[in-house]
């Protein structure tokens, strides 16, 4: 059993491999296309597809129609000093097409993407203050939603059922929660000072967890890049770092400042001090990539491969196109399925190196 | 490359809601959820220490019992071979008294007997008396018969007088 499950792993990589070098040449073959008949298609395009889909929108698009979009408007909340506070619905731009109240978002240049506001001749003035629930923050919103519900009825649970055995969703979340304190935050921060961490540790875990694996739902109001998303990713990685700053003993802080290592390595040079100093950003830097960029390319992969259906489509016809969609729908199926592990892991993974910045921070000795 | 850029918004608005969540999760949820876990987990070790207990106790129990038992077994013995002993005694002295009952039932039919003998003896002896006494009037007066017998006798009885 063991013998054909590697075989069959071997050969799905043997086929990646082929299929990515297809994909290369098949790319450049279409950049090609478009360069030299000299317009702007209404082809295909692969990266603007992949683009659109791994990136935040101030809508939360559903389908398209040819030209019919249809998409969940979600409040724009913009702050200029020219017009004060200006709350409305991203319906009001048309899915980007019209300018209303003299703000427009921008479709390409420095500001692709960007609300920015305008004077009546149509020149850019300026950008406002954005701090409109894009789909990433209603992504958030659903995620917290769920989180909080879930939580709340096993602590409700918990709360009436003492002392006896857990059941229901109490049952299929305790053993991960058991899982966090003694397999993580036990062993990484130690018998006497973990508890004080569990509940930021359990909220990283169950949010991280929670909005990979609804990023993987295509569905309404599921499928919003969040983890994917790297200001989402850099105040998860601001939290451990404001934790573990904050909970930095003396010993921690003579680790940094003056770490036991030959002098030479501190006077006239404080090297070591400085690397000391990176570290303590790298750390939380890391953390914040290593999430962002698995998620990410999870979402990205899955798009690609969905879209090189439509790049067969365009170059050989509809026959290729359909051709291709076996095999693009077979990966993409692996894919998703490899996120669902990814999901897992990056969850853990961010928790546990959280959990061992925090016992490195707290420790009395090495 | 737009996405590798963090959006102040999206940061703005992940500050306040993971906070905030952060905040109810740690008061409502996570509080007692690890509560609850800790106090179950004591529950189940304090349940399987007093079982443990209990099994221990019985242990002991079970061997008192035997202990008991064999204490039972040996009393049983005492009080029979106690049961035996006073039989004996019983029989013993019921014998001792009875033959001492013989004894002074025999004793009394003795002095019973040497009574009635004795009786019989004196009885007798006063019959031979009167006997004698008959026997001897009948002979005196057979002897005194005659008047010159009776001279003779008074003359004796003087002579005897005489003589004193």
């Amino acid at each position: 059993m063991r013998y054909r499950m590697a075989q069959i792993i071997r050969s799905i990589a043997l086929i990646f491999f082929t299929f990515f070098l297809l994909a290369g040449i098949c790319r450049a073959d279409e950049t090609q296309q478009i360069t030299e008949e000299g317009y702007v298609s209404k082809s295909f395009e692969a990266g603007k597809f992949v683009m659109e889909h791994v990136s935040d929108a101030y809508e939360w698009h559903i389908a398209s129609f040819g030209e019919t979009h249809i998409s969940i408007p979600l409040p724009i909340i913009l702050y200029s000093t020219d017009k004060g506070l200006n709350i409305f619905m991203s319906s009001k731009f048309h899915h980007g097409h019209e300018t209303y109240m003299d703000f427009r978002i921008e479709h390409e240049g420095k500001n692709e993407g960007k609300i920015v506001e305008i004077d009546e001749k149509g020149e850019v003035i300026g950008l406002p203050i954005d701090l409109s629930i894009t789909k990433t923050v209603a992504g958030i919103f659903v995620s917290v939603t769920i989180l909080l519900l879930i939580f709340l009825s096993i602590a409700k649970k918990a709360k009436q059922r003492v002392n006896q055995a857990p059941s229901g969703i109490q049952n299929l979340f305790e053993p991960v929660i058991l899982f966090i304190r003694d397999e993580v935050a036990k062993p990484a921060i130690g018998e006497k000072r973990f508890e004080k961490f569990m509940p930021f540790l359990l909220t990283a875990f169950f949010f991280i967890l929670i909005n990979n694996i609804l990023g993987l739902i295509p569905i309404f109001p599921f499928g919003a890049n969040v983890t994917g998303n790297i200001a989402v990713t850099l105040v998860l990685a601001l939290f451990t770092f404001f934790i573990t700053t904050v909970n930095g003993n003396k010993h921690y802080w003579k680790e940094i400042y003056n770490p036991d290592v030959p002098w030479w390595l501190k006077i006239p040079i404080p090297l070591m001090p400085i690397v000391e100093l990176s570290g303590l950003i790298t750390k939380p830097f890391v953390l914040m990539v290593r999430l962002f960029a698995n998620m990410l390319a999870g979402h990205m992969i899955i798009t690609v491969f969905v879209s090189l259906i439509f790049i067969f489509n365009s170059l050989m016809g509809v026959e290729a196109g359909l051709g291709v969609s076996v095999i693009s729908v077979a990966f993409s199926v692996f894919i998703v399925l490899l996120d669902v592990l990814v999901s897992f892991i990056q969850a853990y993974v961010f928790t546990l190196l959280s959990a061992l910045y925090f016992g490195m921070a707290t420790s009395e000795h090495h | 490359m737009g996405f590798v850029t963090p959006d102040y918004g999206t940061i703005f608005w992940m500050l306040i809601i993971f906070g905030i969540v952060l905040f109810i999760l740690k008061k409502f949820a996570w509080g007692p959820i690890l509560k609850a876990l800790k106090d179950r987990e004591k529950s189940i070790s304090d349940a399987l220490n007093s079982a443990e207990i209990a099994r221990k106790e019985v242990a002991g129990l079970k061997a008192s019992n035997d202990q008991i038992i064999a204490e039972a077994r040996r009393e049983k013995d005492l009080i029979l071979k106690e049961a035996r002993d006073i039989k004996d005694k019983i029989v013993s002295e019921a014998k001792k008294q009875a033959s001492a009952e013989t004894l002074k039932s025999i004793e009394y039919a003795k002095q019973q007997i040497n009574a009635e003998k004795s009786a019989a003896i004196n009885d007798i002896k006063i019959q031979v008396t009167e006997l004698s006494v008959m026997i001897a009037e009948k002979v005196i007066r057979k002897q005194l018969e005659k008047p010159k017998d009776q001279e003779k006798l008074v003359e004796d009885l003087l002579k005897d007088l005489k003589l004193k």
